[in-house]
This record gives structure tokens, C-alpha cells and sequence, in this order.
């Protein structure tokens, strides 16, 4: 049997496979599914339960911090006490880092996209990736149930300071059984992110189509790819952390809790560990987890920057090299989140030295993404608008980390809104906005189906508008001397004249929060109505559009394609089209698939 | 043209091998010949994907126990730390060590094994290496047992509570192992070759071993 022979036999076997569809049976294919697509996709929605869920808590924060007094009718009591403020602070903090940020950029559309990307069948350990996503879900599931044990949810915020969060309920309600089963959940998140980052760091390296040499990825799985190194590294940190947090809670251990510590007047039968250890430990893990949620999101703006200006990357490499020096430099600058921390000011020059060096690869990212613009044939789809909107909220975000990084500044601003208003535009709005251009570029081969344009754009002058009409303002909260976790402003002197400024802030989150609706209404009626997607609605060139929308149980239909090409070769001078797809051959230029 | 051979027989599965590769994976090259192992289902799974997750998952055991140790480290060198070190750890402890140590070597004995096609050579060392854990982490347990019997418990102070959780997170991992071991001898047929299977099980059992001996050495040194 000659080698041709031989492919083509073994090609039509795996064309039979791929005819047969996968399992059958509901439960095998959509619940306990081993395919990377639907698991991509129960991520997603996952990560769309726990953002309703974080915003419904973060609008109940600004109405109780905007009219202090309002009755509320779902609080215990009537008016919210300061502890249940806490609460509701320490569950949207924990869900909207962990369940949204997390799960969403990495385990969402990493997971549907990585493997069609490089021209994989599927992620290199489909059992282990179904096993990924459901200790995810239990993990949600054990972290909403905090709301619902006696005490209530913890309040020691979504960083567990330690003594507050090691001596139980004697530091507040929600510090017994609500804090031990956010540290469960936690520990289970890491272990489920642990399993999915060596899941996805393998496929990259193992299971990449011929031709698909590491300089031809597109920078979506570059960053995943990195995104998945830094999960690697500090979630395993955490678990370690939260193993000896629980340790504290549960078996009288003192790794964290100091010697002769007294709590409502009553001393806590310690003996001498370190609630700096903690802080060291959760930073290290804390850090990294920030280009967690925020590399995904530069990945797909690269992406879409590239695709809707009709222009190769600029800079493909130096994009690349960013990424990775992002990455590396994430792992050194802990300690700028503990300057009021007591820290030697030789550490506190050194870690401040660190963070602002980050500065330069985040620059080259984005002057290379301007450097795509420019001169770009540009289409302003929605994904388009929102890409753009990342990168305005990525400046604007990273602008004010610059002045957080020097010690002598962050003193003064360190508990404040300002960092609130920082980290906020940074790590949550600008990664929000990559997952909304993700959903509207990806839509069609997620779903088959296209999204409404007209709807996405209100969706988008909304929500661009709110989210600086919300955080703007924060900024100055905080140089105001606004301290972040404060229940009720007006119960301080020198806050209650902000107040007219957190009415506006909280009506803003009204309007953007409704804005969210253009969204939901549009994804729920385009999954039924909206037209038929074709294979390539954008005229991109990566494989996943060489695919049908959806696409096949194993991606290609048994067709598995080799690659020619680097990922982003539009308005190529000569070929037919304004784009060439990866797969194309070199000789015939713009000739369709090889 | 890749010649797939069907080598031997171990546990009931079939071990399929390219020719000219170590590990199923082909030997030429990333985009030349067939570097895909066709299996059930017709999902394509290089072999050397299984080396890549082990040393990614044994990465991710190893920034743990990075933390563990930092954490043990900073504790003790803490200004008025107020440490009090172990009694004479538990003597017991060199011998687990050296069964462990010994574990090693038989598992080695069984690969060797394994290359040469000697099956029943295979199983009866990787028998052996799978007992020697066994009497490890029994050996362990005794080794608690004579602590708790001195009056040094979890929480009596820092220096105990590391000993313990430093023992309790080595032998979980090690358990693990052990697991491994057995199912690489009982394990139905499946997509990971028998060779590959063997490997990533070594790998991660040296690696254990490797951070016994050195956990164990810092519990004895820096005490």
C-alpha cells in the first residue's frame, strides 16, 4: 500500500467517524460532553449565570451606597447592615474573578477556539477537559451556596485576608461555614483550572496541524497558550494557600494568624504565624491571575483589530514577545499590591521598578495595534467597536496603574476608589469588552447563526459610554479620600459631600446595566432567529472559518487541514481576494482551500 | 510509508509503535509521515501528549510544594518567630526513605524490562515498585503515629503543622502514584500506548521520590 493509498483510506475512516457525529444521546453529547466545542460553550454560559449574578449583587452595593437608608425588600431587616454590604462585596469581587474572568476568556472560548485554531480534532485530553468543567461547576455551585448557610456569605473580600478570614465566626457572620465553603470552592476552581491549563498547554504543543509552526498561530492562541503557563503556575500557589487557610480554620494550625491576637475581646488561641505569609502567597497566585483574565481579551483584540482593518498584525513577532514578556513580568510584581503593607521600602522600590517596566510590552501592544489601524480598509462591525473599545479602556486603565505602582502615591491612594476605578476599567471592563467582541465575531460558528448588528451597536454606544460614566468618576472618589468597602458614605464627614457623585455614579449602573439587555435580547433571539451564518461571514483567513458554522464533532470533518501560511495575510498584494486563508497553497494564490 | 508494528501484549492492549519513533509519536518529524496515533473513535492523539500533560501536571505539583516551602521557610526565619523545632524526627523516616528510594530503582529494573519485551519481567518489577509504595506510605503513617504518641500533633506548633501537612500533601500525591502504578498493570485497552503509559507513570513516580528526599532532607536540615 503506497503512502497515498494509506492517507486516503485512513482519511476516509476518519470521515466516517466524523459523518457518524459523535455520541448520540443527549446526555453524552450536550451535558457530560468530551467534545471541546459544547464544553466551550456550557463555560460560557457558566460564565454568563455568574456575571447576572455579580451585577445583580454590585447594583444592590450602589443603591445601598447611594440612599444608605433605603428599604430594601429582599434584605434581611429591611436595611442593609454594613456586614451584609461586605458580603455582597466579597461575592461579587470572588465571582467576577474567578467565574466570569476566568472562565469566560479562558475556559469559554479558549477552549472552542484553540483547538479549531491550529487544526486539532480536539483538545489533546477530552475526558480530562469535560472533568475541567465540571469541578467548575461544582465549585459554583458550593460558592453560591454560601449565600444560603447560616451566617451568610463571608465579608472578608474576594482576597481573604487573613486573621480576618482564619478565626471563624467569631470575626463577623459569614466568617464560619459561609468562609470555609468559599475556601472549598476556591480550592476546587484551582483544580479545575490546573487540569485545564496543562489540557490546554499540551494541545498547543502537541496537536497543531502540519504547517502549523508556532510563528503562524494566531495571537488569540498565543495568548491562550501563555494565559495557560501563568494558570499553571499560581493557581497550584493558591491551592496551597487555601489548603493551609483551611488548615487554620479547621485544625487549629497558626500559619497565618499571629500570636495573641484578640477579637471582641477575647483572645484567639494562636500561636505566632504571619497574615503576611498569606498576603505574600495570595498576591503571588493574585498577580498572574490579572493577565489571566486580561491576555485572552489583547489576543482576540489582535485578532479582530487585524481582521476588520482588512492589514496583517503589525508586528506580528514583537506581538508575540509581548505576550510573553507580559506574562513573565506578571510573576515579579506581586508585592506592589502590599506597599501599605509594612514592606521594606528597598522592596517597595524594587517591586515598583518591576510593575512599571511592564509598561513597555503593554505599549508595544498598543502602538502595534494602532500601527494595524492605520491606513486599514476598517469595518465597523460590532465586534470591531468593541475591540476598539478595549484598547481605549486598556489605556485609560493601565494610565492610572502607572501612578499606582510608586509606593510614595499608592500610600496615599491604596484603599480608595481610585484603585476600585483602576482595576475595574483594567482587568474587568476591558476584559468584559474582549468577551463581547469574542461573542459577536464567534457567534456565527458557535451558533450557526448571525447577531443582530443593529442591536449589538446600541449594546455596545451603551455600554462603552456607561462603563467611563460609571468608573470615570471613581477616580475621583478616591483622590477624594473615598475608602473602597465603606457601607455608607454619608455616615463620615468628609464623604457625605461626594454623595451627589455616587447618586450619579449609581444611576449610571442603572443605564449600563440596561443596556446589558440590547445584549441578552439579541443573543437569546439570534440563537432561534437570526439569519443563517455562512462558513466565513468576515472573510477571515484562520481555520476556523474554513469550517462549516458549526462545525463538525471533530472540527474538520475529517478533512484535517495543513497549513501554508501565517495567520493574517490580508490585502496581500496580487491574490484575488483582500484575504488568503491559512490553508491555502503557495503556488495558487487566493485559490481557495488546499 | 509508517510501518505501525503491534510490539507486545501488556495488560491486554495492544502496543502500537512507529517504527522509527521512540514513542508512537513517528520519527519524521512534526509534518512528515503519520505522527498520529488513528484510535478509537477516530480522534488523533500524538503519544508524546501524554509525556507534555505529565511534565506540565508534575510542573504544577511542583509550584504547589514551592509554596508550601516558601511558606515553611518564611515562617521560620521570621524576626521573634517563636520556633520551636521538632524533637528528633520519627527514625522510622530513613527507612521509608530508602524503600522509596528503592521503589525507584525497581521501576527502572521495569522499564528496562519493558524495552527488552520481557513482560513477565515487567509486571514482577513493577509489582515490586508499586509494594515498596505501599510499605512507604504505611511506613509513614507509623512514623505519625510515634509523633502523635510524643505529644506532637498538627497544631501543637508551626514546626509540627509543617511536618504534618508537608507528609500528609507528599503522601496524597504519592497515593496518586500508587494508583498510577496499578492501573498501568490493570488498565484496559485504551488511546495511550502501554509504552507511553509506562513512561508518564515513571516520570511521575521518580518525581515523587525526587521530592520526598527533598522535603526529607529539608525537614532534617532546617529544622
Amino acid at each position: 500500500m503506497s503512502l497515498e493509498t494509506e492517507i486516503s483510506v485512513r482519511t476516509q475512516v476518519a470521515r466516517q467517524h466524523a459523518a457518524a457525529g459523535g455520541p448520540r444521546g443527549f446526555v453524552r453529547r450536550y451535558i457530560f460532553s468530551t467534545d471541546h466545542k459544547i464544553i466551550g460553550i456550557q463555560y460560557y454560559f457558566l460564565a454568563l449565570v455568574a456575571v447576572l449574578t455579580g451585577v445583580v449583587l454590585s447594583i444592590l452595593m450602589r443603591l445601598h451606597l447611594a440612599w444608605p437608608s433605603l428599604h430594601l425588600p429582599f434584605v434581611a431587616g429591611g436595611i442593609m447592615t454594613p456586614e451584609q454590604y461586605e458580603s455582597l462585596l466579597t461575592m461579587h469581587g470572588t465571582l467576577m474573578v474567578f467565574f466570569v474572568l476566568t472562565t469566560a476568556p479562558q475556559g469559554g472560548f479558549g477552549n472552542y477556539f484553540l483547538p479549531i485554531q491550529i487544526g486539532a480534532p480536539d483538545m489533546a485530553f477530552p475526558r480530562l477537559n469535560m472533568l475541567s468543567f465540571w469541578i467548575t461547576f461544582a465549585s459554583f455551585v458550593c460558592m453560591l451556596s454560601a449565600f444560603f448557610v447560616p451566617g451568610g456569605a463571608p465579608i472578608s473580600g474576594w482576597t481573604a485576608y487573613a486573621p480576618l478570614s482564619a478565626l471563624g465566626q467569631v470575626t463577623g457572620p459569614g466568617e464560619g461555614l459561609g468562609q470555609t465553603i468559599w475556601l472549598v470552592s476556591i480550592g476546587l476552581f484551582c483544580m479545575a483550572t490546573l487540569l485545564g491549563a496543562l489540557n490546554f498547554i499540551s494541545t498547543t504543543i502537541d496537536m497543531r496541524a502540519p504547517g502549523m509552526s508556532l510563528f503562524r498561530m494566531p495571537l488569540t492562541v498565543w495568548a491562550w497558550f501563555v494565559t495557560a503557563i501563568l494558570a499553571l503556575l499560581s493557581f497550584a500557589v493558591l491551592l496551597a494557600a487555601v489548603v493551609m487557610l483551611l488548615l487554620d480554620r479547621t485544625a487549629g494550625t497558626s500559619f497565618f494568624v499571629p500570636a495573641a491576637t484578640v477579637v471582641s475581646e477575647q483572645l484567639e488561641r494562636h500561636s505566632g504565624g504571619s497574615p503576611l505569609l498569606w498576603e505574600h502567597l495570595f498576591w503571588f497566585f493574585g498577580h498572574p491571575e490579572v493577565y489571566i483574565a486580561i491576555l485572552p481579551g489583547m489576543g482576540v483584540t489582535s485578532h479582530l483589530l487585524s481582521t476588520f482593518s482588512r492589514k496583517p498584525v503589525f508586528g506580528y513577532k514583537a506581538m508575540v514577545w509581548a505576550t510573553c514578556a507580559i506574562g513573565l513580568l506578571g510573576f515579579v510584581v506581586w508585592g506592589h499590591h502590599m506597599f501599605v503593607s509594612g514592606m521594606s521600602p528597598y522592596s517597595a522600590f524594587a517591586f515598583s521598578l518591576l510593575t512599571l517596566s511592564i509598561a513597555v510590552p503593554s505599549a508595544i501592544k498598543t502602538f502595534n495595534w494602532l500601527g494595524t489601524l492605520w491606513g486599514g480598509k476598517l469595518r465597523f462591525t460590532t465586534a470591531m467597536l468593541f475591540a476598539l473599545g478595549f484598547v481605549s479602556i486598556f489605556v485609560t486603565g493601565g494610565l492610572s496603574g502607572l501612578f499606582l505602582a510608586q509606593p510614595a502615591v499608592d500610600n496615599m491612594l491604596h484603599a480608595t476608589y481610585y484603585v476600585v476605578a483602576h482595576f475595574h476599567l483594567i482587568m474587568g471592563v476591558a476584559a468584559l469588552f474582549a468577551v463581547f467582541a469574542a461573542t459577536y465575531f464567534w457567534f456565527p460558528k458557535m451558533f450557526g447563526r448571525m447577531m443582530s448588528e443593529r442591536l449589538g451597536k446600541l449594546h455596545f454606544w451603551f455600554t462603552f459610554v456607561g462603563a467611563y460614566l460609571i468608573f470615570f468618576p471613581m477616580h475621583f472618589v478616591g483622590l477624594a479620600g473615598g475608602i473602597r468597602r465603606y457601607a455608607d458614605f454619608t455616615a463620615v464627614a468628609y464623604l457625605s459631600g461626594l454623595q451627589p457623585l455616587q447618586r450619579f455614579i449609581t444611576w449610571m449602573v442603572f443605564a449600563t446595566a440596561a443596556g446589558q439587555l440590547f445584549f441578552l435580547w439579541n443573543f437569546c433571539w439570534s440563537l432561534r432567529r437570526g439569519q443563517k451564518a455562512p462558513a466565513n461571514p468576515w472573510s477571515a483567513t484562520t481555520l476556523e472559518w474554513i469550517t462549516a458554522s458549526p462545525p463538525a464533532h471533530d472540527n474538520f470533518a475529517g478533512d484535517y487541514p495543513r497549513v501554508y501560511r501565517g495567520p493574517y495575510e490580508y490585502s496581500v498584494p496580487g491574490a484575488a481576494e483582500d484575504f488568503v486563508m491559512q490553508d491555502s497553497l503557495p503556488a495558487e494564490k487566493g485559490a481557495g482551500q488546499g | 510509508m509508517v510501518a505501525i508494528e503491534a510490539t507486545q501484549s501488556i495488560g491486554g492492549a495492544v502496543a502500537v509503535r512507529g517504527k522509527n519513533g521512540e514513542d508512537g509519536s513517528g520519527g519524521k518529524g512534526r509534518y512528515g509521515g503519520d505522527g498520529w496515533q488513528e484510535a478509537a473513535g477516530g480522534r488523533r492523539v500524538p503519544q508524546r501528549a501524554y509525556v507534555t500533560g505529565m511534565s506540565m501536571g508534575l510542573g504544577a505539583v511542583l509550584m504547589f510544594f514551592v509554596a508550601l516551602v516558601s511558606a515553611y521557610i518564611v515562617r521560620k526565619g521570621m524576626p521573634g518567630s517563636g520556633w520551636v523545632a521538632l524533637p528528633a524526627l520519627p527514625r522510622i523516616l530513613w527507612l521509608n526513605t530508602l524503600v522509596l528510594i528503592a521503589s525507584s530503582g525497581a521501576l527502572v529494573r521495569a522499564r528496562k524490562r519493558f524495552r527488552s519485551g520481557d513482560e513477565v519481567g515487567f509486571r514482577r518489577w513493577w509489582k515490586a515498585a508499586t509494594i515498596c509504595g505501599v510499605l512507604f506510605l504505611a511506613g509513614q503513617i507509623v512514623a505519625w503515629k510515634e509523633l502523635a504518641a510524643s505529644g506532637v500533633y498538627l497544631a501543637t506548633n508551626a514546626s509540627s503543622s509543617f511536618f504534618y501537612l508537608f507528609t500528609a500533601a507528599h503522601g496524597l500525591h504519592l497515593a496518586g502514584g500508587i494508583v498510577a502504578l496499578v492501573w498501568v498493570l490493570t488498565r484496559p485497552t485504551g488511546r495511550l500506548s502501554p509504552r507511553t503509559a509506562t513512561e508518564v507513570a515513571a516520570m511521575y513516580w521518580h518525581s515523587m521520590d525526587v521530592l520526598w528526599v527533598f522535603l526529607f532532607s529539608l525537614l532534617m536540615l532546617a529544622r
